[in-house]
This record gives structure tokens, C-alpha cells and sequence, in this order.
């Protein structure tokens, strides 16, 4: 599969994309964002290892969003830094000094970042094979026939086959998310985020589109955060769970002991508010 | 009826002998007209969209000057522009033929407006657009002309058929600044002539043969280009 081609240079890594203890993918530190008055990100800090699926939950406002956004440089941090494989995301050395990075480091090091959104935002004036292609001819310059050659496995892999030539618009919600998986796992992301994912489909293709997610789970060892409504989903996939509220971490554990025994009383009302809802 | 008869100050009736004696010539200023709007149209099309592009820029040293210089051009009448183009510049070293003035002057007034067509077509492409850009680690460039124009032209090309219809009709202003288009043949030929009536009716429907089909032309494009994706 495509994903794991791209994993050369993960020595910290151990097989079967469990978390390795040592080098984390991606490291918070002290990261602050607010919009105006509103604080989502209050001197954040946090370890994802390498290979880990963290599933991030949280009450709608809590900034848990806002955490994947930064993390692809949709919004700039007003404060802290950002790891990723080892590297700064917004900072680089310079004559020995840390220093806010240019565009073009920044730009480097997003590259083993890719993101899945709640609303897709598939390219509507290109079809499914050029959503797919663009990014890995573009920015990473694969030859073109290659490029083909790999999405249309992609699309095998989410279950597109078949629709190369549709545009987005005349596709169902489940079947443009699984595009939009697709053309992220076609940049050959260290990192993948997911956004909300399924909160935007209609209750009946919530499960293809969690089908695909899955297997991306369980199959490759890719890193991967998921911010999402899908406790069920949530505990059969995730590694650990952070539950976020107000710009901070208030709790986190492996699933099994924050769905049954939370230990602070927040996590416990979020959860009955959410699973009473299910 | 023969020239000799032309002076006479009885009323006017149509001679279609005149008509057909200043067709050549009116003929030729309606091809420099085309000329000077369609050179004109491009400029202000390309130029627009640079303007367009650059006040989105994230450097307030690009976007301020540009925000400036619209204003400003907007702001004051096209005749003003063509003059300081035509009669000012070549004080300060700067010699333009009259076409040349002429075609820039429609250029940079039409481009303030284009700019703004432009303007509202990138804006109206939604921001996630941008954001899966990033997510594929598209560069600035990739993401303008890969993702974002061809999202946002299609919705403009509409208001860019009505300026080019419009600027035709601006067109006659250059013939202040000693450009035989279509219109300063018509007077010439008024006064060589003493017959207004065939002069500027011809003029008119002249002007009325190109303005039509191009208001017909528009008519098609926002038919196809106007909104129809989801």
C-alpha cells in the first residue's frame, strides 16, 4: 500500500504501528491560540508517538479542532512550538538561535501532514483521479503516470474504484469523504488528521466512510489524530483518548478506562451528554 | 445627387448615395474602435486580475498601493485619464501615440473594474478550497492557478462580457486625444460632407452592429458560466 511505502526513515518506529516510547511524531509545547478574547489553545502541551491513534474528543468549542488547524498551519499559533517528526514546524535554527521559520521551512515540514475535513472540500472543477493526483504531481512532483497509477490503488483501497472520472458533485457524501481520504493518503502523510470526519454525512454512510477509517487504523502505521463524535468508533480504534475542554487536556487515558471510569467529573458529564445522545 | 447638392440646408432626407460614399471610411474607424477595445479589454482583463490577486496579498506594502491606485483610478473620469495619458506624460518624457494612450487609458480605467469582478469571484470561492490546498502542500502559485482561478473565472467571465460591451461604447472618448475611430471619422466626414443625418446614423448603427451580438454573446456566457456547480 501506498501509506507504508514512505517509511524509510522511521527508526523509531517499532512494527504494527504500535506507539513507540521514545522520539513523539508530534509535540505540543505551551501552544496558545485565541481568537480575540477566546482562548482554544492555553499553553498546550502534548506527545503523539509515532504510529499512535489518538482520538481527541471534547465538547464543540473546546478548540479540539483548532488543535488539527495549527497542526496543518491553517492557523498560526500565537504562542509555543510545534514538533513534527523531529523537526520544528514554525521555528528553525539559524546561526545556532531558534527563529520563526520561513514560508518555505514551513512548508517542508507540513509535507508530513495531510488532513481530512468535515466538509471534504474536494476540488469541484477537477474530477476524483485529478483531486487525487494533484497534490502528489504538484508538490511532490511524482511523474504523472505514476501519480495515476497509484491513486486509482487509493481508490481501490476507500472503494472508488470506478468513479476516476466523476466530478465531485455528482458524488454522495460518503463517497466524497472516502475521496477526500484518498487524495490525503496520496500525499504520503507521517501524520494524517481527521477533522470531524463523518459529522457532516447523513446517518447512513457514516459506516463506509468509518469502514475505510478502520482499516487505515488497523493496517498501516501511519500516525494519526481524529478529533470525533464516534465514541463506539473512538474505542475500537484509538490507542489513547484525550478528552479537551476549554484550551486544555483535561484527561486522557487508553479507551477502554476513559469510557468506563473517567476520572474527572468534566469527562463524565461529556460523555453522558454524548453517549445518551447515541 | 451629386456633392454640389449637399450644402443646401432643405430637411434632411435620407441619400443613400452618401451613406454608401462614407461607408469605407466609417468602416475603417469602426476597425480601429474594435482594435483599441479589444487590445483594451485584454489589458484591463489581465491587468484586473493582477490587482485582483495583489490585494490579497499578505504584505500591507503590496496590497496598500494597489487599494490606492483603484480608488484613485475609479474615482476620476476616463476623459481626465486619457488626457493626462495623452497630453501630460510627454512633459514628463513619456510620448504615446494616441492609440497607444487611448488603449492603455481604457486598460487601466477597466481594470479597476474587472479588478473588483475578479475580487468577488475569488471570494466567493470558500475558504476550504484554500485549506485543501494546504493539506496537499500546494504552493501559492499551484493553489492560485490550479485550485482557486479556475474556480473563481467562470463566475466573473459574465461581468467581464458587459465591460467589454461597455468599453465600446467608451470608446468615441478617443477621439479626443486624435484617434480616428469610429465616431471622429463620423464628424470628419460630417464636415467635409454637411450631411449629420447619414454620418452619425451610420455611426449609431455601426455601433449598434458590433454592441448587439456582443450583448448576445454575454447573455450566453452567463448562461453557461453562471452558477451551476453544487
Amino acid at each position: 500500500m501506498a501509506t507504508r511505502e514512505n517509511e524509510p526513515t522511521s527508526d523509531g518506529e517499532s512494527a504494527g504501528g504500535r506507539p513507540s516510547p521514545e522520539r513523539p511524531m508530534v509535540r505540543f509545547d505551551s501552544v496558545t491560540k485565541a481568537f480575540g478574547d477566546n482562548v482554544v489553545l492555553d499553553g498546550l502541551d502534548f506527545e503523539v508517538a509515532a504510529g499512535e491513534k489518538l482520538v481527541i474528543i471534547g465538547p464543540s468549542g473546546s478548540g479540539k479542532t483548532t488543535i488539527l488547524r495549527v497542526l496543518m498551519t491553517l492557523e498560526r499559533p500565537d504562542s509555543g512550538m510545534i514538533e513534527v517528526g523531529g523537526e520544528h514546524l514554525y521555528h528553525e535554527e539559524r546561526g545556532g538561535k531558534l527563529v520563526k521559520a520561513s514560508e518555505k521551512h514551513v512548508r517542508r515540514v507540513r509535507g508530513k501532514i495531510s488532513m481530512v475535513f468535515q466538509h471534504f472540500f474536494l476540488f469541484p472543477h477537477k474530477t476524483v483521479l485529478e483531486n487525487i493526483t494533484l497534490g502528489p504531481v504538484k508538490a511532490l512532483g511524482v511523474p504523472k503516470d505514476e501519480a495515476r497509477e497509484r491513486a486509482c490503488k487509493l481508490l481501490e483501497l476507500v472503494g472508488m474504484e470506478g468513479k476516476h472520472d466523476q466530478y465531485p458533485a455528482s458524488l454522495s457524501g460518503g463517497q466524497k469523504q472516502r475521496v477526500a481520504i484518498a487524495r490525503a493518503l496520496a500525499m504520503q502523510p507521517k501524520v494524517m488528521l481527521f477533522d470531524e470526519v463523518t459529522s457532516a454525512l447523513d446517518p447512513e454512510l457514516v459506516g463506509e466512510v468509518l469502514g475505510v477509517l478502520r482499516d487505515l487504523a488497523l493496517n498501516t502505521d501511519m500516525t494519526m489524530l481524529l478529533v470525533t463524535h464516534e465514541m463506539g468508533f473512538a474505542k475500537e480504534i484509538g490507542d489513547r483518548v484525550v478528552m479537551f475542554d476549554n484550551g486544555r487536556v483535561v484527561e486522557e487515558g487508553p479507551p477502554r478506562q476513559m469510557f468506563s471510569q473517567p476520572r474527572e467529573a468534566r469527562t463524565r458529564s461529556f460523555l453522558d451528554a454524548v453517549l445518551d445522545h447515541e | 445627387m451629386t456633392a454640389g447638392a449637399v450644402a443646401q440646408a432643405s430637411p434632411a432626407t435620407w441619400d443613400w448615395d452618401i451613406a454608401q460614399r462614407m461607408m469605407p471610411e466609417l468602416l475603417r474607424g469602426l476597425s480601429v474602435t474594435l482594435q483599441a477595445t479589444l487590445v483594451g479589454i485584454t489589458v484591463a482583463m489581465v491587468l484586473g486580475l493582477v490587482l485582483a490577486m495583489a490585494r490579497r496579498s499578505s504584505l500591507p506594502v503590496v496590497r496598500w498601493p494597489v487599494v490606492g491606485f483603484i480608488e484613485f483610478v475609479r474615482s476620476t473620469p476616463l476623459l481626465v485619464q486619457l488626457f493626462f495619458l495623452f497630453f501630460v506624460l510627454p512633459d514628463l518624457g513619456v510620448r504615446l501615440s494616441g492609440f497607444t494612450a487611448g488603449v492603455l487609458g481604457l486598460g487601466l480605467h477597466y481594470a479597476t473594474y474587472t479588478s473588483e469582478a475578479y475580487r468577488s469571484g475569488i471570494e466567493n470561492v470558500e475558504k476550504g478550497q484554500w485549506e485543501a490546498a494546504v493539506a496537499c502542500n500546494l504552493s501559492t502559485r499551484t493553489t492560485w492557478g490550479s485550485v482557486v482561478l479556475p474556480q473563481a473565472i467562470p463566475t466573473v467571465i459574465p461581468a467581464l462580457g458587459n465591460y467589454l460591451v461597455a468599453m465600446l461604447k467608451d470608446a468615441p472618448l478617443l477621439s479626443t486625444i486624435a484617434v480616428l475611430e469610429l465616431l471622429a471619422v463620423a464628424r470628419q466626414l460630417n464636415s467635409q460632407l454637411f450631411r449629420p443625418l447619414e454620418a452619425f446614423s451610420l455611426a449609431a448603427l455601426l455601433f449598434l452592429a458590433v454592441s448587439i451580438p456582443a450583448a448576445i454573446l454575454v447573455r450566453y456566457l452567463e448562461k453557461r458560466y453562471g452558477y451551476s456547480r453544487e
